[in-house]
C-alpha cells in the first residue's frame, strides 16, 4: 500500500470521521472496520475529546491501530455493557452501525431478510438499533452500495427513520437524528424538507448515474454536487498508522 | 453439587434464563447438562449465543427471547438461523436495552419498566404483546412498557465462588448475571473453581463479587464450564471448536458426530475431549 496515494477506502474513512465533527465529549461506538478506522481518525485529529472503547469495555486515552490490544497505560475508563446502556439512554453517544437494508428515510434493517415470522435469512436481530436511534445520534456505513442494500422498503425496521420518528410526534422524537450515511460510493444525509435521503458528495471517480443505478429509491440530488474530500498527506499518514494491516482496504468495494 | 443436580428441577415447558453475553462466559456445562437431561419445549431468555443455538439444534427449544443471537467472532449463530428460517422456533425479539429493562423489572418484581426504546421500530409490530404507557406527569410522553422477563430457573457461570454461593467475576464485564438470578424463582451458578471465602474476597476487588449467596440455590464447580465460549481471564474462546460447532449447521451428519462426541457424553468426558 502506497503511503502517499489515497484509495477509495481512505476517502471513506475520512468521510466517516467527518460524521463525528463537532461531537465533542461524547462516546462514539463504531461498528465494523471502516467505522472504527474513521472514528479513530476523528479522535486523532479534530475531535480529541471523543470517548472510544477498545471494542469491548475499556475506554482508551488515544486511538490504537486496528487489531492492536490495549495495555494498561492506554486505558482511561471502564465501559461494560451495563454502562453502555446507561450512556445511550443518557444520549451522550453517536453510533455508526451497518445496515443490511436502509430506505430513503433512514429506516434500517439488520434483523432479517423476508418475513420476520419465518425469514428467508435470519441476520443479527434488532440488537440495539431501536434504542440507539430513538435516543441519540446515529450514522450508517454501507460498504457495498447497491439496490439490495438501499431499498424502497426495508423488510423489518430495526433502526428508526425520519418518517417513523415524525409519526411519533416532536416530543417522543426529540432525540432522533440520523446524521449521515457513508457508502463506498458517496456521502448522504437527510437535510431535505421531508428528510428524504440526499446526496451530499460523490467519492472521486464515482458518477451520479452509478449511484442512481445502485439505489432502490429516488435520491434528492442538489445542484452542484461536491466531491468527497480526499485525505491530506498528513491524514493519510495517520490512516496508515491506524490501519497498518490494511483491513479497511479489504472491506471497501470500489 | 454436580451439573446434573443443578439441572434436576428443570422440567418440560419451563422458562430458563441463561447468563453471559453472546459467546462470552456462558454456563455451557449446565447447557450440556440440559441436553443430557433431554427436557423439551423450553423457553430460553438470553443475550443469546451457542446456548440458544445448541438447544435449537437438539430440538429442545420451543421459544427464544433475545435481543440478538451471535457467536461474536462468527456474527450469525448458524443453528439459531436455521431454526428461524425453518419456522421451527417461536421468537420474542427485543431491543438489547429493552431486554435489560425486562430483566430489571423481573428482578424488582415490577410488571414493567418504561423506555423510549422500541418506539417507531418494528419491535412493537412483531411483538403484539408489547404495550405502551403514558407518563402520568405533565409531559404525558408515550413510552414502551417493557414487561418483566420472569424466568423459572436461571443458570450463570462465574470465575470463582465459595461453597455457600458467593460468586466472583474476574473478567472485565459482569454482564447481567445478577439480574438473571433475581429474575428467577431459582438460580444455579457454576464456576471455574470453588475457593474458601477468604480466598474469594482476596482474589479480586470487592466489586468483582457480583453474586451473593441469597441469589443462588446451588453452586457447581465446573472447570472449563464456559467452554467453548470465553471465560476471561481463565481462558479465551476456543475459536477452533466454535468453528467446528458452527459448521455442523450445514451438515446433519457432522451435527450428529458433534453431538455424539461433545454433548451426549459426561461433562468429564467433554473436558477430556477438548483438552489440548
Amino acid at each position: 500500500m502506497s503511503r502517499d496515494e489515497a484509495t477509495r477506502a481512505d476517502v471513506c474513512a475520512l468521510a466517516i470521521a467527518e460524521c463525528f465533527r463537532g461531537d465533542g465529549e461524547i462516546m462514539v461506538s463504531a461498528m465494523g472496520t471502516s467505522p472504527s478506522l474513521g472514528a479513530r481518525l476523528a479522535k486523532s485529529t479534530f475531535e480529541p475529546d471523543l470517548l472510544m472503547t477498545d471494542g469491548f469495555n475499556l475506554l482508551l486515552r488515544k486511538p490504537l491501530p486496528l487489531g492492536v490490544a490495549p495495555s494498561d497505560h492506554d486505558v482511561e475508563g471502564w465501559m461494560p455493557f451495563g454502562t453502555v446502556f446507561e450512556t445511550l439512554w443518557w444520549g451522550r453517544r453517536h453510533v455508526m452501525m451497518g445496515a443490511s437494508q436502509i430506505d430513503r428515510f433512514g429506516n434500517q434493517n439488520i434483523a432479517c431478510i423476508g418475513r420476520w415470522e419465518q425469514p428467508k435469512a435470519q441476520l443479527l436481530g434488532v440488537r440495539g438499533a431501536p434504542g440507539n436511534t430513538i435516543n441519540h445520534v446515529t450514522s450508517y456505513w454501507v460498504p457495498n452500495h447497491n439496490a439490495r442494500a438501499l431499498v424502497a422498503k426495508v423488510d423489518m425496521v430495526s433502526g428508526v427513520g425520519y418518517d417513523r420518528a415524525a409519526a411519533l410526534g416532536p416530543e417522543t422524537s426529540r432525540f432522533h437524528e440520523i446524521r449521515r450515511v457513508v457508502s463506498n460510493l458517496g456521502v448522504f444525509d437527510f437535510n431535505t424538507p421531508d428528510h428524504r435521503m440526499r446526496v451530499v458528495s460523490l467519492h472521486p471517480g464515482v458518477e451520479l448515474q452509478q449511484v442512481i443505478d445502485n439505489t432502490g429509491f429516488e435520491l434528492a440530488v442538489p445542484d452542484g454536487l461536491d466531491t468527497t474530500p480526499v485525505p491530506t498527506p498528513e491524514q493519510l499518514g495517520i490512516l496508515r498508522e491506524l490501519d497498518p494491516q490494511g483491513y479497511a482496504q479489504k472491506e471497501v468495494a470500489t | 453439587m454436580t451439573v446434573e443436580e443443578a439441572v434436576a428441577e428443570v422440567t418440560d415447558g419451563m422458562t430458563i434464563g441463561i447468563g453471559g453475553w453472546g459467546s462470552r462466559r456462558k454456563p455451557m456445562a449446565l447447557v450440556r447438562a440440559l441436553v443430557r437431561r433431554g427436557v423439551r419445549d423450553l423457553t430460553v431468555v438470553s443475550y443469546g449465543g451457542p446456548d440458544i443455538g445448541i438447544l435449537c439444534a437438539t430440538g429442545q427449544l420451543k421459544k427464544a427471547v433475545y435481543g440478538f443471537v451471535s457467536l461474536d467472532s462468527i456474527p450469525l449463530e448458524p443453528h439459531f438461523r436455521k431454526a428461524r428460517q425453518n419456522g421451527a422456533l417461536e421468537a420474542v425479539e427485543l431491543d438489547e436495552g429493552m431486554f435489560l429493562l425486562g430483566l430489571r423489572a423481573a428482578a424488582q418484581r415490577l410488571p414493567f419498566l418504561p423506555t423510549r426504546a422500541g418506539l417507531g421500530s418494528d419491535v412493537l409490530k412483531i411483538n403484539p404483546h408489547l404495550k405502551t404507557v403514558k407518563s402520568p406527569y405533565e409531559d404525558g410522553e408515550e413510552l414502551v412498557a417493557v414487561p418483566a422477563l420472569n424466568v423459572d430457573v436461571a443458570f450463570i457461570h462465574m470465575n470463582r465462588a465459595d461453597a455457600s454461593g458467593n460468586g466472583q467475576t474476574l473478567g472485565r464485564d459482569p454482564y447481567f448475571d445478577n439480574l438473571f438470578c433475581m429474575a428467577a424463582k431459582k438460580a444455579y451458578m457454576s464456576c471455574e473453581k470453588i475457593v474458601s471465602t477468604d480466598e474469594l474476597v482476596n482474589g479480586g476487588p470487592l466489586q468483582s463479587l457480583l453474586i451473593n449467596r441469597m441469589m443462588v440455590s446451588g453452586v457447581v464447580e465446573a472447570p472449563g464450564g464456559a467452554h467453548f465460549t470465553e471465560c476471561h481471564p481463565d481462558y479465551p474462546r476456543d475459536e477452533k471448536l466454535q468453528r467446528e460447532y458452527a459448521a455442523t449447521a450445514k451438515d446433519e451428519n457432522a451435527w450428529k458426530a458433534f453431538r455424539a462426541k461433545y454433548l451426549d457424553v459426561t461433562e468429564a468426558d467433554y473436558q477430556n475431549a477438548v483438552s489440548p
